[in-house]
């Protein structure tokens, strides 16, 4: 069976104005909303979230409509609903284009999650590099308010909520849910101690549900069509579809949305394959903060359950794919200087270590030290794996012990040559054409 | 000589001149009126202040805690943690080289180090201010959700994609000739400042630029031109 796309979020990217409320409502935009506000209690939206499978799309999967089931009710406080917007893992590009072309979904989608939990202030956390998304969400959220769809009684519902856009200023730490509370508290971005979680004390330490851009967007489609509608993809316990972004050495790099169980195989398929006369070396299938994967993951079925059962994780679906010419070294020192950069500097083994294994690695990748060294690295991965106090550290430990996992050896030839044995130039997009003699 | 580079202390901040204070105030205000709680105006308080001056200085930190209450070193604490407020004058743009390891791979690297030797400028360094009075501050920056347009720039956070270091090269020399210049996906760059302002949350005041750019990038559609060669639907 070949298999079928489901343009769902992307559905009228390609036209000129599917940004703005007019372009939205020619797509069924805000019906869903009024179905909810007037056809649906609070309890019954959670209900039919959770009874659609959904799981949060912003790489910890976590069913939606369970969080939202989560909030205590008639607790007597404030409740909160924070759209995690600050997408920053190396590889994940798509909430970025989705608000770029289609803010007013995640609008509606957050309309009705704050009236699902009870909530009458909402907040869009997006990191601050992109302009251009800012303008357009600042845009929609005009737009929605003299529509009225946000603001005091919503369709006449008697339902109210405030939304207010909240720009970061460059942290990737942000986007751990906590982190980004304590930033949008005014604070530097450092995770929290959990328990309490969001739920019970989150933001303003009330009750709080943090959720993902593509999770929150997923919602309308589901008040609409069912949840038996988006059961018709993916699988049972990996439920509905999403983006499957697709960079690197590939001829057609860009944004699938699929149902979710997809393989990289027939994701290349529709992508053109791999760049001319090139072949699959490595990929991530979530991120730069997931085991990487190799050429014998091309039929691993990527779904939550499937990807953690052949040793990475599903994450945000962002798969960053890279051919022979690269060298695995370089490509994993670049991004644990990234992680040693963004770490928060809250807890020793992550501050610390990601300090050291940047310094490990660069003589490493200049060919100098010994092969004690590559076990000085897995030591310090074993620091830090499962001993720093948020995710980031695990994150950082990923591509290093995956990829001594799969190409020790590349490794190893660093060390025999006193260098890395690979041509940088090669790697470009304008590096020249291979003409087979390779 | 400096009296921080022998190490001691800074002289307190004065503070904004008070026709500067006036201008800010309705801003100020308006930000802080977002929030439920005060301190929440923090970040967008720093990016006011940065399109006030071009960096956080010393005044803008001053000026933040007094709005919001917090003392000066609380308000120092938030500033030098987040990465795109700046202790130092950017130019009258800033550019970033996106060197994460996915567009570094595909010539991130080789565009950054060209346009390092092009300028004459480190990481995180400004030009000197060019003939037609222009000047750009060069930065590497990390993964900017761009990796389908890999490798991709920025110009005061707008996204430039499917880079490459003769399109750099030229991008660089109009910011510094004062030539106009247009996102791949967004409007006509303007300055900085400017652009500081909308990231405190207020709209650009140009208003036909939130329409740059169009819906999305080609990359963005390649699933759904498939799907609709095939007719297939969701």
């Amino acid at each position: 069976m070949t298999l079928k796309l489901a343009p769902v979020l992307s559905r009228a990217w390609d036209e000129q104005d599917s940004y703005t409320l007019d372009g939205y409502r020619r797509h069924d935009g805000y019906t869903a909303l009024r179905k909810a506000l007037t056809e649906m209690t609070p309890d019954e939206v959670i209900t039919e979230v959770k009874d659609s499978g959904l799981r949060g799309r912003g790489g910890g999967g976590f069913a939606t409509g369970v969080k939202w089931s989560f909030i205590p009710q008639g607790d007597g406080k404030p409740h909160y609903f924070v759209v995690n917007a600050d997408e920053s893992e190396p590889g994940t590009c798509k909430d970025i284009p989705f608000m770029l072309a289609n803010p007013h979904e995640l609008i509606e989608g957050i309309v009705i999650g704050a009236y699902a939990i009870r909530s009458e202030q909402a907040f869009i956390y997006v990191r601050g590099e992109v302009t251009h998304v800012v303008r357009r969400l600042l845009a929609a959220v005009r737009e929605a308010y003299a529509a009225g769809f946000l603001g005091k009684d919503i369709l006449g519902s008697g339902f109210d909520l405030e939304l207010v856009v909240h720009v970061g200023a460059g942290a990737y730490i942000c986007g751990e849910e906590t982190a980004l509370l304590d930033s949008l508290e005014g604070r530097r971005g450092q995770p929290r101690n959990r328990p309490p979680f969001p739920a019970v004390e989150g933001l303003y330490a009330s009750p709080t549900v943090v959720n993902n851009v593509e999770s929150v967007a997923s919602v309308p489609s589901i008040i609409r069509r069912g949840k038996d509608w988006f059961r018709t993809f993916g699988s049972e316990k990996s439920a509905g579809f999403g983006f499957f972004s697709l960079s690197g050495h590939v001829v057609r790099p860009g944004q699938y949305e699929v149902g979710l169980g997809v393989t990289l195989r027939e994701l290349l398929d529709l992508a053109g394959g791999i760049r001319h006369g090139h072949r699959l070396k490595f990929w991530t299938p979530g991120g730069s903060s997931t085991p990487l994967f190799t050429e014998d993951h091309l039929d691993v079925p990527l779904d939550f359950e499937n990807v953690q059962a052949a040793g990475s994780i599903l994450g945000t679906r962002a798969l960053q794919v890279f051919d022979e010419t690269t060298c695995v070294v370089r490509a994993v020192l670049r991004w644990t200087e990234f992680y040693a950069h963004e770490s928060c500097g809250k807890c020793t083994p992550c501050r610390e270590g990601t300090y050291w294994l940047v310094q490990a690695y660069r003589r490493l990748e200049a060919g100098q030290g010994s092969e004690a060294e590559l076990e000085k690295l897995l030591d310090i991965c074993d620091n830090i794996n499962g001993r720093a106090f948020c995710a980031l550290g695990d994150g950082a430990v990923s591509p290093i012990v995956s990829s001594i996992k799969y190409f020790r050896d590349e490794y190893l030839e660093h060390l025999r040559h006193g260098c890395c044995p690979f041509d940088p130039a090669r790697t470009t997009v304008w590096a020249p054409a291979l003409t087979g003699a390779y | 000589m400096s009296t921080a580079e022998l190490g001691l202390p800074r002289v307190p901040a004065k503070g904004y001149p008070q026709d500067v204070v006036d201008r800010l105030e309705p801003d100020a205000d308006a930000v802080i009126a977002r929030y439920p709680v005060k301190r929440s105006a923090l970040l967008p308080l720093l990016h006011l202040v940065q399109a006030e001056e071009g960096f956080v200085s010393g005044d803008g930190i001053r000026y933040c805690a007094e709005k919001l209450g917090l003392s000066t070193a609380e308000v120092t604490g938030v500033a030098t943690f987040y990465s795109m407020y700046k202790r130092r004058q950017v130019g009258d743009f800033h550019v970033g080289v996106c060197t994460n390891t996915l567009c570094a791979v595909l010539g991130g690297d080789e565009i950054f180090a060209e346009l390092k030797a092009h300028l004459g400028v480190g990481n995180d360094e400004r030009t000197a201010v060019s003939p037609e009075g222009r000047s750009l501050t060069l930065e590497h920056i990390e993964c900017n959700a761009a990796c389908d347009f890999a490798p991709m720039m920025t110009v005061n956070w707008e996204f430039f994609d499917n880079m490459t270091p003769d399109k750099a090269k030229a991008l660089v020399d109009d910011l510094l000739a004062g030539r106009p210049v247009v996102a791949t996906r967004g409007p006509a760059v303007c300055g900085f400042r400017e652009t500081e302002r909308i990231l405190a949350g207020f709209e650009d005041r140009r208003e036909d630029a939130v329409h740059g750019g169009g819906s999305a990038g080609p990359e963005s559609l390649v699933g759904l031109t498939i799907a609709k060669q095939r007719g297939e639907q969701a």
